[in-house]
């Protein structure tokens, strides 16, 4: 069976591209130590040696559209195009192309949906940069094959979290069962407090410290009821209006399980939303 | 209360390298425009398979021709798909980093919790 060598979380910031390449005056004064924390997360990816990454992420509007918007999509595709062009415009991000791993995107799909979640698909996935800020910053070289998982934490009326929690327990359980010898990391990536488009963006700090700090402790000491007890869908609204990514970290806990301490956490406040790095190593701890 | 439609609108000029420069040089016109011709149209079909029923009402339709942002935060619209698209628009006529970004946050100071429902 295959394994699930690490479960890496991670805030997906499309700005980070842009400092990291940047010289000169253009060089914002807080990019050399986010390259430095970033490189140093992107090694626990490395070390961990994997076949195939499954790419958990969210369409901002790119693809997926209200006149037909599923809940939770997995690609299964052997190519996918990735970043748009308003996300060239906006943040300087590079056209990418991934390949797929179309037979454990079968496996997911087939599997998944025999499990109890109505799960849609989609054939030919552009991605966006949800899933390619996360190969930019882990792995580079974007040489490893990829199953897209798309969530909506976007356009409500939106799952509860306690569905997202379901669906990273489900994955895993699925990666885990698939007859394959493959090495696979699950990566996914959401927000702390945000705020988009209203009256606190942009700040010097993300909307909501407080929010932030309670919600690294969740995701560090892997407390899925703790953090169950506190996050509704109306309580999300409070720390910024694009909070409910947070439901995204909420998967990649039940990926990693009640209780799994990660094993690797960093933080980096930044202006606008505090940055959050998180792996777990699943096989060390058997 | 069309709220859909204004997201439409907003995502189908964000998409459009030519559209968001027609937007920000004419907005009246475009909107106009618009909501003659793109409004109905169903975007993984042929144009033959238009909807029939799909219109602004006045203060959506003066938001958007207006350029008004503030006022379509507080009619529900998509708060990322506004701010990107305005964001296109006009973070070139700010010379600070962040500027538009800033008074864009300014100029919603007065709203507070909760913020205009966006379900659609």
């Amino acid at each position: 069976m295959a394994e699930v060598v690490a479960v890496i979380a991670s805030t997906h910031h499309p700005f980070y591209y842009r400092a990291s390449t940047s010289t000169g005056e253009d060089r914002p004064p807080f990019a050399d130590e986010w390259v430095r924390k970033v490189e140093a997360f992107r090694e626990t990816l490395t070390r961990a040696r994997p076949d195939v990454l499954v790419m958990v992420g969210s369409d901002h509007f790119h693809q997926l559209w209200l006149d037909n918007m599923p809940q939770f999509l997995v690609g299964k595709a052997p190519v996918y195009d990735a970043n748009w062009y308003n996300e060239e415009r906006e943040f300087g991000l590079p056209r990418m192309r991934l390949q797929g791993q179309e037979d454990l995107s079968a496996y997911i799909l087939r599997e998944g949906l025999d499990a109890g979640f109505d799960l849609a698909f989609s054939n030919e996935l552009r991605i966006d940069h949800s899933i390619t800020c996360p190969i930019i910053t882990l792995r580079p070289e974007a040489d490893l094959p990829i199953v897209p998982v798309y969530t909506n934490i976007f356009a409500p009326p939106l799952p509860q979290p306690k569905r997202f929690v379901q669906l990273g327990r489900t994955i895993r359980q699925l990666v885990e069962s698939w007859p394959s010898d493959q090495r696979v990391a699950v990566i996914g990536t959401g927000h702390l407090s945000l705020e988009l488009g209203g009256p606190r963006q942009f700040g010097p700090h993300g909307p909501d410290p407080q929010f932030d700090q309670k919600a690294v402790e969740w995701i560090s000491s892997g407390d899925i009821e703790g953090c169950l007890a506190e996050v509704t869908l109306d309580s999300l609204h409070a720390p910024g209006n694009a909070t409910h990514g947070f439901m995204d970290f909420m998967l990649m806990m039940g990926v990693a399980g009640e209780g799994r301490k990660a094993d690797y956490v960093d933080t980096y406040d930044l202006f606008h939303t505090m940055e959050a790095y998180f792996t777990w190593y699943p096989e060390a701890r058997r | 209360m069309s709220k859909y439609l204004l997201n439409k609108f907003l995502f189908t000029v964000d998409r459009d390298a030519d559209l968001v420069e027609r937007y920000r040089a004419d907005p009246v016109g475009t909107v106009a425009w618009w909501e003659a011709e793109e409004a109905n149209r169903l975007l993984n079909c042929v144009g033959a398979e238009k909807s029939t029923w799909l219109a602004f009402e006045d203060e959506e339709r003066a938001a958007l021709a207006g350029h008004d942002y503030p006022k379509l935060f507080e009619l529900g619209a998509h708060p990322f798909l506004t701010l990107t698209l305005f964001i296109a628009m006009f973070e070139r006529d700010h010379e600070e980093p962040l500027g538009f970004q800033l008074e864009y946050a300014r100029k919603l100071s007065h709203f507070s919790l909760p913020y205009p429902d966006i379900a659609t």
